[in-house]
């Protein structure tokens, strides 16, 4: 898969990260090169291989439905660049 | 009952396929062990899990695992002992670890399918699958002018989203879909179906195409819809913008649309205007779900009676209506009191007065049956007394006109008000031979034969008697007399 300067801006939108114009061929020779380097592994048949989930043979661990989270606003708004004590703020998004 | 939209030309049919993504009864949300109950104040049911705080992984609920096959299970659908969670990549204020935990080609149920009567019709609506995912939380748009406020609570809470296939092909059949869906999982206790509190929602997805062909045409998607009637309201306005397009030599766009139910009608929604790319991959945090047959067949085995063995079982063994049967089962709470009340009990009876007496008064009162001030066994002791012929039917109307309103037991209404039937048949005579004499018109209309007169004349004698004569009797007597006289 090749990846041209149009597919970086996409990716780069997708990821919310601003590219500059100059820096768009470069990053699309470096993708290129790790791709390229990942395709190798198109060498190996596996036709017949069952996806690999986990090398320790664990499964899936559930818990039980009880509810332990105590309310823990504070906690959790702390980091919350605003100073309302009730919500993230953000800029308004409106459809 | 085929529902087409005329064009200019031809005659064009609707193709709906609908995702409805249904909130799972549960106490503690999908991955986290914050509570998922509705109303909280804003923030105080986030745990760091669902705040998405560094170093936090994620723990599946197995109740959740439980209600997703127990669904599965009374959708007739396929239980895949194998699925697997992946991440849904997209940036959004709402979802702190800016992808959502979902699954994708391998989900936790299979094809099913859904049955629905449309007028008598059985029409078998496909499932495509039924997958586990967490909720958003919730954006607040109209609190502050410049910004929008994020509350969390509903943040990782799990749904299971059911994608029909495109099988739906009116407005009326997406309604009875969406209903049915609704009463099997309140029947299975995992949606508790509440639409005002967004417990169920819906996506559809609408095209049309010409009357008869077979094609699939670029469909819009209608995202976010809360009620049933809007569902319909929405597809029939979309399905009506299409034709008109392809009418004027237009094309329809594929899109996302919102509803707006004060409009009546559908817009693009701009913003998600370019093409998705949710770059799906499965989440290294969590294994893969591995069921056992075992934990299927036991969940298999706790199922409850569901509406359509319901409804099979009220007309082969109770010899109910198929239309009555089908509105006693339409919702888990009618069926239940109607089970309650017909044990030991004429079961047409007892249907009757649930369906005509009981749900008139709750219409007109704007309650539900669960909140009916009469209980079933009380309805019960008034159908015992029209049973042992103690009151007639119309006595026993307004009986339950003043248990409305008190919780006076129906024998000891009917004791103090006198309102026993009238049994002593000389009563009756008397009564018959007082209107005969004061309606000597009437009767020779009758006696000219207009039958029709004679309903006129037994409403006079049950006036008479205040209701407590039986009418049929009423009636032959008043027959009786007016032929030998």
């Amino acid at each position: 898969m090749a990846i041209d300067k149009a597919k970086v801006k996409e990716i780069a939108k997708l990821a919310r990260m601003k590219v500059a114009d100059k820096d768009e061929s470069e990053l699309a020779t470096e993708l290129n090169q790790i791709l390229d380097w990942i395709e190798q592994l198109d060498e190996v048949d596996t036709k017949n291989v069952l996806p690999v989930t986990s090398v320790t043979s664990e499964i899936l661990s559930q818990r039980d439905d009880k509810v332990t989270n105590l309310d823990q606003k504070d906690k959790v708004l702390a980091n919350s660049p605003s100073d309302n004590s009730d919500f993230y703020v953000v800029p308004k998004v409106v459809e | 009952m085929s529902y087409f939209i005329s064009g200019e030309k031809e005659d064009w049919e609707v193709v709906i396929g609908l995702e409805v993504h249904a909130q799972v009864v549960s106490d503690s949300k999908l991955f986290s062990d914050a509570s998922t109950e509705f109303g909280a104040k804003p923030n105080t049911q986030v745990s760091l899990v669902d705040s998405a705080m560094p170093g936090m992984l994620p723990v599946i609920n197995k109740v959740c695992i439980k209600q997703a096959v127990r669904t599965g299970l009374g959708l007739n659908s396929k239980i895949n002992l194998h699925s697997v969670f992946e991440r849904k990549n997209y940036f959004y204020p709402d979802l702190p670890q800016g992808y959502q935990i979902s699954q994708y080609l391998q989900p936790i149920v299979g094809e099913g399918i859904v049955t629905l009567e449309m007028s008598g019709e059985i029409r078998e609506i496909g499932v495509e699958r039924l997958h586990l995912e967490q909720d958003a939380g919730k954006s607040i748009h109209d609190q502050d002018p410049r910004n929008t406020l994020i509350d969390l609570n509903r943040a990782g809470v799990a749904l299971m989203e059911i994608v029909s296939k495109p099988d739906l092909r009116s407005p009326q059949e997406a309604g009875a879909y969406m209903r049915k869906l609704r009463a099997i999982m309140r029947y299975l206790g995992t949606c508790d179906g509440n639409m005002e509190e967004g417990s169920l929602r819906c996506d559809a997805n609408v095209s049309v195409r010409p009357k008869s062909t077979s094609e699939l045409r670029t469909r819009a998607e209608i995202k976010n819809i809360n009620s049933v009637r809007f569902v319909e309201d929405a597809i029939e306005y979309e399905a009506k913008r299409q034709v008109d397009i392809y009418d004027s030599g237009g094309t329809v766009n594929q899109e996302t649309r919102l509803y707006d139910s004060d409009k009546g009608e559908t817009r693009s929604m701009r913003s998600k205007e370019e093409a998705h790319d949710y770059r799906y991959f499965p989440d290294p945090d969590l294994l893969p779900i591995d069921l056992s047959t075992e934990f299927v067949d036991e969940i298999r085995k706790g199922l409850p009676e569901l509406p359509d063995a319901k409804k099979l079982r009220f007309v082969g063994e109770m010899g109910l209506s198929e239309g009555d049967a089908e509105i006693l089962v339409s919702e888990k709470e009618i069926a239940d009191y109607f089970e309650d009340l017909s044990v030991g009990r004429d079961p047409k009876l007892s249907a009757n007065w649930v369906i005509h007496e009981l749900f008139a008064r709750l219409k007109k009162d704007d309650l539900n049956i669960d909140n009916s001030p009469v209980k079933a066994d009380r309805l019960g002791s008034l159908l015992d007394l029209i049973e042992d012929k103690t009151i007639t039917n119309q006595i026993a109307t307004s009986v339950l006109e003043t248990m409305w309103t008190s919780a006076e037991d129906p024998v000891a209404i009917v004791e103090k008000k006198g309102l026993q039937q009238i049994t002593d048949t000389g009563q009756i005579d008397s009564a018959v031979e007082k209107v005969i004499l004061e309606n000597t018109d009437q009767v020779s209309q009758y006696k000219d034969g207009n039958e029709k007169v004679l309903g006129w004349l037994v409403g006079q004698v049950m006036k008479t008697t205040q209701g407590k004569a039986d009418a049929k009797s009423v009636n032959e007597i008043l027959r009786k007399k007016m032929d030998s006289g």
